[in-house]
């Protein structure tokens, strides 16, 4: 199984940004979510990030809360989820969810079972540093990276806070705002990718929400950033083409192999 | 100790689960407020908005016909229904309000679900001249319209919330995105003492005046304190309002009352310290009605102000801690209890505050003719006429 870090010093020598993908399990339905998931890896996707869907997804924005409930409709469930995750193979593998769900089962339990299944980083949007404590001490022990965003308004103080515990890679929000495709890039991502690298000390930064575009995605690495991490536009076209399964695999896949192309130098 | 802790912790619940984006605003909320609270000029100005806008202060109500007719205990009526906008909200709103405008933020949010947070919300706003946008549950919308137009007259912007369930769970996590977009202008107005330290601090300090009112009138008319404290709890606003200035008087039983809805062993209910268990919602760890993985339930109760499956979290330690009582009162009972007062005492009470009415109707007769107990009357009924007629059968 290759690590979070393992794989993003492998694009480092090859002069590649990461490709960070992410779909909600369930959507539209349990047993589609391997399939899609293939089709982002052929396409490219270097990390795939998998949502456990809640039921209140506060720093989501309409289209993935619209995924969350289609899949929960769908009977998506934790038992569900780890099942489905270990089916996943031959890409890192990230969870990402809402604390109550990581809380309820038990958090050691929680880690545990994503462990077991394969997956190799976890985010909990959140969950701030503040907070974050037991869950990290359980990361820590059974091999899981705890991943924390950093926000356009997070200060200094905060920062050092955040990158002194950081696994994996830092998730860098991009804007103020939840989740969701946006046209443009946020004009605060450049003086915030310049403040994080001050104090980085080499863990890869990773950007996300508001990137649905090749463009977008070729700028974030030459701005320096190690990775890109695409979500709401991914789900557009899973959204867009419920009717067309081949069709939304192939649209996927395409999509995928041109934001992955827009990683390369 | 006084509580909350630093990290915003009644012991273990409370605290601060929001995203980073959030949480310096969070912090920069609760510097405001204890630099702002300990502010003589901002005392005063809250203070002033309170009685001549407000009406402030309310009557504590010997409640005599319903004592006569119950022959127990004295019962008393703190009468927040009296207060402007017909409900104890405007205490917060009108607080919270000024802190925004001290802040320089130009902008107020707020999220509604029966429609009277949103009222009290968009009075202050109007009365300090500040933009105010209010998210709502398309369902609430579509029961509340008299709320909404209320709203609109009062120059507030009501944004209808589509997605979830439609309802007051949905419009918070709502607000809290438009909080998360407009972060640096916009001051997010939270009706009631749940969501991220330093919420359910805050509202219970500018709730606090029902208790500190309280406390001294029953001194006045009574020269001694009340055997019990009732409060109905949806987040649990009036209910820390009233309760907190008694905590420390051991002998004074508090009772929170909880939206029994169609009878607890049904499912449909909105009694979170009932039958809740520990999870975070909101922002903060407290008791919620969810599953056995964790997925929030949708609550449910006639009345729209106790239909919500979380609580705040000084409630939920006080619960635990054993100092606060809980009970539940189904629809029917909470009815029952709207037209016994109705009838008894001239005084139409929110569907809310009759779920208080209620359990104080049925413990008043343990109680001796010199002892007293106090409901706190937390809004007046007007606007749960169209629901009560229609459980009546009468057609408006």
């Amino acid at each position: 199984m290759t690590t979070i870090k393992e794989k993003f010093e492998e694009l480092k020598k090859k002069k590649q940004g990461a490709l960070i993908g992410f779909v909600m399990a369930g959507d539209p339905s349990i047993v589609e979510t391997v399939g899609i998931v293939n089709s982002l890896v052929r396409g490219g996707v270097d990390i795939i990030e998998l949502g456990l869907p809640f039921s209140d997804p506060i720093a989501d924005g309409i289209v993935i809360q619209k995924a969350s409930e289609r899949a929960r409709k769908a009977g998506m469930n934790p038992d569900l989820y780890f099942k489905i995750v270990k089916e996943i193979k031959g890409v890192p593998k990230v969870c990402l969810t809402y604390y109550n769900l990581v809380l309820q089962p038990g958090l050691e339990k929680f880690v545990r079972d994503c462990q077991k299944s394969g997956i190799s980083g976890l985010i909990v949007p959140d969950l701030p540093i503040e907070e974050a404590g037991p869950l990290l001490n359980f990361c820590r022990q059974y091999d899981t990276d705890l991943i924390f965003l950093v926000a356009p308004t997070t200060t200094e103080e905060r920062l050092k806070k955040i990158l002194s515990v950081s696994q994996g890679f830092l998730y860098v929000v991009s804007l103020l705002g939840a989740t969701g495709a946006r046209e443009k890039l946020s004009e605060c991502l450049k003086p915030l990718l310049s403040k994080i690298k001050k104090f980085s000390q080499g863990i890869p930064l990773a950007v996300g929400f508001g990137i649905s575009k090749p463009e977008q995605v070729e700028k974030i690495i030459k701005l320096g950033a190690d990775g890109a991490i695409v979500g709401s536009s991914i789900i557009n076209l899973i959204e867009e083409n419920l009717d067309d399964k081949e069709k939304m695999l192939s649209e996927l896949e395409n999509f995928v192999r041109e934001l992955k192309r827009a990683t390369v130098a | 100790m006084k509580l909350p802790d630093k990290l915003g912790k009644f012991n273990s619940y409370g605290g601060r689960f929001a995203p980073e984006v959030l949480m310096p605003a969070l912090e920069e909320l609760e510097v405001a407020f204890n630099k702002f609270s300990k502010d003589k000029n901002f005392r005063s100005e809250l203070n002033y908005y309170l009685k001549e806008f407000g009406g402030r202060p309310t009557p504590l109500y010997y409640a005599q016909n319903l004592t006569k007719k119950l022959a127990g205990a004295k019962i008393y009526l703190k009468r927040e229904d009296l207060v402007h906008g017909g409900a104890h909200k405007l205490n917060n709103t009108m607080g919270q309000a000024l802190l925004a405008k001290k802040m320089g933020k130009k902008r107020l949010i707020a999220e509604t679900g029966a429609g009277q947070h949103g009222v009290a919300a968009a009075m202050a706003a109007a009365a300090l001249q500040i933009p105010c946008q209010i998210y709502m549950g398309a369902e609430d919308i579509e029961r509340q319209k008299l709320n909404v137009f209320r709203m609109e007259l009062l120059q507030a912007k009501v944004i209808p919330v589509n997605s979830g369930s439609r309802t007051l769970k949905d419009a918070v996590n709502e607000a809290l995105r438009d909080w998360l977009t407009n972060v640096e202008t916009t001051y997010y107005l939270i009706g009631s003492v749940v969501g991220p330290h330093p919420y359910p601090m805050m509202v219970r300090e500018f709730q606090r005046v029902i208790g500190r009112e309280t406390k001294r009138q029953i001194l006045e008319k009574e020269n001694s304190l009340p055997e019990a404290i009732l409060a109905c709890v949806g987040g649990g606003s009036n209910a820390m309002g009233i309760f907190y200035e008694f905590l420390e008087d051991e002998d004074v039983e508090l009772i929170g009352v909880e939206a029994g809805g169609k009878g607890i062993k049904t499912g449909e209910h909105g009694a979170t310290l009932c039958a809740g268990t520990d999870g975070v919602l909101h922002g903060m760890y407290s008791k919620v009605l969810q599953d056995k993985y964790g997925q929030i339930k949708t609550s449910y109760s006639i009345s729209a102000g106790l239909d919500y499956p979380g609580v705040g979290p000084e409630l939920s330690y006080l619960v635990k801690k054993g100092r606060v009582k809980v009970k539940s009162t189904t629809d029917k009972e909470a009815l029952d209890a709207f037209k016994l007062l109705s009838q008894t005492e001239g005084i139409i009470p929110a569907l809310e505050s009759a779920h208080a009415v209620f359990q104080a109707v049925k413990i008043a007769r343990k109680f001796k003719k010199n002892q007293t107990i106090i409901v706190n009357l937390s809004g007046r009924g007007d606007k749960d006429v169209f629901v009560v007629a229609e459980e009546m059968g009468i057609k408006l």
